[in-house]
């Protein structure tokens, strides 16, 4: 039945061999990316804090993008783009404004911003109350937009049972939709959340950063702290563990995996539109900002393990750093940034495919 | 009196007539099997006899072709599992048949997933039947032994109380020390008022502890009957016991 009767555990020297240099390999790739965070934030503290923004962000996506892979086993091309389409709606929600007929703006006659003071400025951040209810609606419309992507796109390929790369080229295909979708409602032309001069902030003994990546820090904290006491302290994230765990056995047991299904894409439409309304927010909009941020979350995702909670946050914050300090730091233009992603990808593949936490 | 009479001798689980297979093979072609309430009942069978098909298909996760099977007198041919599991027939699969990175404690929590209420209570009631899952409710299934995982499986199908447990090979590759302990504990649910249906390879030792048995051989009933009679009838001798 086993092959294991034919051949008890017999450790062949290639083997052995493959596994010391999965081991070594593993051992020297993440001293390296150790050495160089605990260096870069001693040496390179403004590029490090940088990093550590830009990493949270990536962070909460690759949360996302992992909570949708461990419970639906696919690896999810349309999540830079749903981050995007996600940032354009809390954008429609917060100005009303959407692209007329030749580049004119139209603009609805309610937004947010309409509402008494919601454009003033919240302690020193750059942003009044607009933009956070902005975010909440964002967060609920991609959240059923996943949800309704999943009932008419995925559902049926699921239960066709197609296999991994069919729903990698579908999801691509959803992903250039969306981004379809996005330049033909608001137009290629950047857009941002807030005009004017942005307040900064010195951190004591550290460097001087816009007031608004105190924020952003903090609300991807508060994020990754909600969604982890939703998957270990509740019986709703137990079951999307057990489904990642064994789906067969999750079925037998009488969960309803259709229904966690829906929860997964609630949770990761939220993390979606959150981080993809924080990191609009840090920079601008527009709508390659999706393919932009697709590898680096996905390195993130790769880089702690696929399927890993801690994972994901982890090699968020370790993706972020290292592609903020390398190209401040070497000959490379600032450029190159995402290629550091991919150079990061490349090598864990190689050295240790599973990740940090990967099982 | 003649209804409470038929109430008593209605079956628990009737299955009458059933085909069911892959593709476009049957791998069972008519056959029928019944369950009375608090009864232990073994299937045993050459290898190939269709004995994991039949558990397979009796809950619903192999479409039955032909036939029909009734629960309590109930229709529930073409139910899901996880309508199953609410109406009192919990499954243990043969392999696979626990959550690794959950704790002992998450899987029998997600055992008891289609609770409305009393899980905590439950969980105390299961783990006063498995004293060594009791030890340790924070381990990881993953780090568990083949045999302490084979409880663990058994216990989180008991979290909803079932009144019939199907077992698919409950002492597939255990040590035989294993195998006995798995077998007592089997044997306790049964006389909680459980009934238990079980596919079993190890025969003999199977038949020995149910009431009744049923011999399959492609995918056909072959031989029925009292448990001990079977042990002892030279065709099950001859063919299943090697002697």
């Amino acid at each position: 039945m086993s092959t294991g009767t034919v051949s008890p555990r017999v450790e062949t020297a290639p083997t052995r061999l493959g596994r010391l240099g999965d081991a070594a390999g593993s051992v020297v790739l993440f001293g390296a990316i150790g050495l160089f965070v605990i260096w870069s934030a001693l040496t390179h503290p403004s590029q490090f804090v940088a990093g550590l923004v830009v990493g949270s962000v990536l962070a909460l996506g690759a949360l996302g993008l992992t909570l949708i892979y461990g419970v639906l086993k696919f690896a999810h091309f349309a999540h830079g783009d749903s981050m995007m389409l996600a940032a354009y709606l809390a954008f429609f929600a917060l100005s009303g404004n959407l692209v007329g007929t030749r580049g004119t703006d139209v603009r609805l006659p309610w937004s947010f911003a309409d509402l008494p003071g919601a454009t003033e400025r919240i302690w020193r951040f750059s942003f009044g109350y607009g933009l956070l209810l902005s975010i909440v609606v964002a967060a609920a419309l991609s959240a059923v937009i996943l949800i309704l992507v999943d009932r008419w796109v995925y559902r049926p390929l699921r239960q066709r049972r197609a296999g991994l790369a069919i729903f990698a080229i579908v999801s691509l295909g959803v992903a250039i939709a969306m981004r379809s979708l996005v330049l033909m409602i608001w137009g290629p032309t950047p857009r941002f959340y807030v005009s004017g001069i942005r307040p900064t902030l010195q951190i004591p003994g550290g460097p001087r950063i816009p007031t608004d990546q105190l924020f952003i820090v903090a609300a991807a904290i508060v994020l990754a702290a909600v969604v982890y006491f939703l998957l270990y302290r509740t019986t709703t994230g137990r079951a999307m563990r057990a489904m990642a765990d064994n789906p067969d056995l999750a079925r037998v047991s009488g969960i309803d995996t259709e229904a966690v299904v829906r929860t997964t894409w609630l949770v990761s439409g939220g993390l979606i539109a959150v981080a993809g309304v924080l990191l609009a927010l840090q920079s601008q909009l527009k709508p390659e900002l999706g393919f932009i941020l697709l590898l680096p979350v996905f390195a993130a995702a790769i880089l702690g393990g696929i399927g890993s909670p801690h994972g994901a946050l982890v090699g968020g914050l370790v993706v972020g750093v290292v592609q903020e300090v390398a190209v401040a730091v070497g000959p490379l233009s600032p450029g190159y940034k995402f290629s550091i992603a991919f150079v990061i990808l490349i090598l864990v593949i190689l050295a240790r495919p599973r990740g940090l936490f990967g099982a | 009196m003649t209804v409470a009479t038929a109430v008593a001798t209605q079956p628990l689980l009737d299955a009458v007539d059933i085909t069911a297979g892959y593709g476009g093979v049957d791998i069972l072609r008519g056959v029928s099997i019944r369950v009375q309430p608090g009864e232990m009942v073994a299937i045993i069978g050459p290898n190939g006899a269709g004995k994991s098909t039949l558990m397979k298909a009796l809950f619903g996760l192999l479409p039955v072709r032909t036939g029909r099977v009734l629960l309590a007198g109930e229709e529930i041919t073409h139910e899901s599992p996880d309508r199953l599991v609410r109406r009192g027939m919990c499954y243990v699969p043969q392999t696979d048949n626990v959550f690794p990175s959950l704790t002992i404690r998450e899987n029998l929590e997600i055992g008891g997933f289609a609770r409305d209420g009393g899980r905590g209570e439950r969980m105390e009631q299961v783990f006063s039947l498995f004293p060594v899952l009791a030890e340790r409710p924070n381990e990881r299934a993953g780090r568990l032994s083949g045999g302490q995982r084979q409880l663990l499986a058994i216990a989180r199908a008991l979290m909803l109380d079932p009144q019939l447990l199907l077992l698919d090979e409950p002492s597939a590759s255990l040590s035989p020390k294993m195998v006995d302990m798995v077998f007592e504990k089997v044997v306790e649910i049964n006389a909680t008022g459980t009934a238990i249906l079980m596919v079993e390879q190890n025969a003999r030792q199977a038949l020995s502890l149910s009431h009744r048995g049923y011999v399959l051989a492609g995918g056909e009933n072959r031989l029925e009957g009292d448990a001990r009679q079977l042990l002892e009838s030279d065709e099950v001798r001859r063919l299943y016991l090697g002697e």
